[in-house]
């Protein structure tokens, strides 16, 4: 099996990818962190295995790029209009769909939707995460659990 | 809550209302990867009066124009670029603009020919030789297999100047309809006989001899 042509391999993994990054940053920095994302796939693909497990790879670089990007937030002043994240009850607004997923750990955030949405095994969200598989467990069940808290 | 609304709430976080769309973002991207010289090959659509075309190019050249029909799908095409050039390849009709356009004014009859560079890094060293003398025809008139065979120098290789021919990854701009058997047939063509016949018919005839 020869790699597929990269805008195959973009039209199967785009969508899921772009909502995974929406999943971990929000719906304003995903698209940002989806090009960073599309840039550092495009520039290894050519010397991957042929027969290399493409979903998970793309994840993971995803995840990375999600990553550097709170990174990059972190050591940037914030901006007034993001100021009242801690304390202010949630806007009920459309965008804030995000809101229950916003407050998990990084880790668990990515852990959940890897094992609810994208309905990756136990092993494959490991790999993801760069974690042994009983801490991938581990994260997506806390997860799953405070979703649960939060919403009933 | 069950199980399946903790799945429609993830479902619904991940998706919000106005998010990017990610066919659209993919779309920039390619933009994005000619400007950081990582697009090895672009590939765009065009419709032609023989039907759907597929046409790529790396930043050499046209490296290939494919008739999509039953026979040959997009995707086998895509997959044979991706093997024989590089796996870099992505729809970005930008590149192709050119191109696109003048063959564009070719169907309409308002150019005889093309102008556009051409990469023939998929072909053998004999077939880029019967393939740069078969692109110097001019439109209006044709050559024969064994004509083409002697001017390169192997006057006896009149089938393997077919089978080359027959293989020519750029019809319609390499203009392969215009070499022909001599005694009058068409000869093969690559998209078929009906395509080679309406190719030369809008070169005008495609009867004259040199």
């Amino acid at each position: 099996m020869a790699l597929p042509p990269f805008q195959t391999f973009l039209d199967r993994h785009a969508a899921e990818l772009m909502r995974f990054l929406v999943a971990l940053t929000g719906p304003d920095e995903a698209e940002d962190c989806f090009q960073e994302t599309c840039l550092a796939t495009l520039r290894a693909y050519p010397s991957l295995p042929p027969d290399s497990n493409l979903r998970a790879w793309a994840f993971t670089i995803a995840r990375h790029k999600a990553i550097d990007a709170s990174r990059a937030r972190a050591c940037r002043p914030l901006p007034v209009a993001e100021a009242p994240e801690h304390g202010l009850p949630d806007a009920p607004d459309e965008r804030d769909a995000w809101a229950p997923l916003r407050a998990l750990p990084a880790k668990q955030r990515a852990a959940v939707f890897l094992r609810v949405a994208a309905e990756l095994p136990h092993s494959e969200v490991a790999r993801v995460l760069d974690c042994s598989e009983e801490a991938a467990r581990r994260s997506a069940h806390e997860g799953l659990k405070r979703l649960r808290q939060e919403m009933t | 809550m069950s199980d399946s609304d903790l799945r429609d709430q993830i479902e619904r976080a991940s998706r919000p209302e106005g998010a990017t769309d990610a066919a659209a973002a993919v779309r920039r991207f390619a933009d994005r990867a000619q400007e950081e010289g990582l697009l090895d090959v672009a590939y765009a659509a065009a419709d032609s009066p023989l039907g759907e075309l597929l046409i790529a190019a790396t930043p050499r050249g046209v490296v290939r124009v494919a008739y999509i029909d039953e026979n040959v799908g997009r995707e086998e095409v895509l997959e044979d670029l991706a093997r024989r050039v590089s796996p870099r390849l992505l729809e970005a009709p930008g590149r192709l603009d050119d191109a696109r356009r003048q063959l564009d004014d070719y169907f309409e009859g308002r150019r005889p020919g093309f102008d556009l560079p051409v990469d023939l890094s998929l072909v053998a060293p004999f077939t880029d030789r019967v393939l740069t003398r078969t692109a110097a025809i001019p439109p209006g008139q044709v050559l024969t297999y064994g004509e083409v065979a002697t001017e390169i120098g192997h006057e006896r290789a009149a089938r393997a100047v077919g089978n080359a021919l027959g293989s020519n990854p750029i019809p319609i701009v390499v203009p392969c309809h215009r070499v022909v058997r001599s005694g009058g047939g068409l000869g093969g063509y690559t998209g078929g006989v009906h395509r080679k016949k309406h190719l030369l018919g809008l070169e005008g005839g495609g009867q004259a001899r040199r």
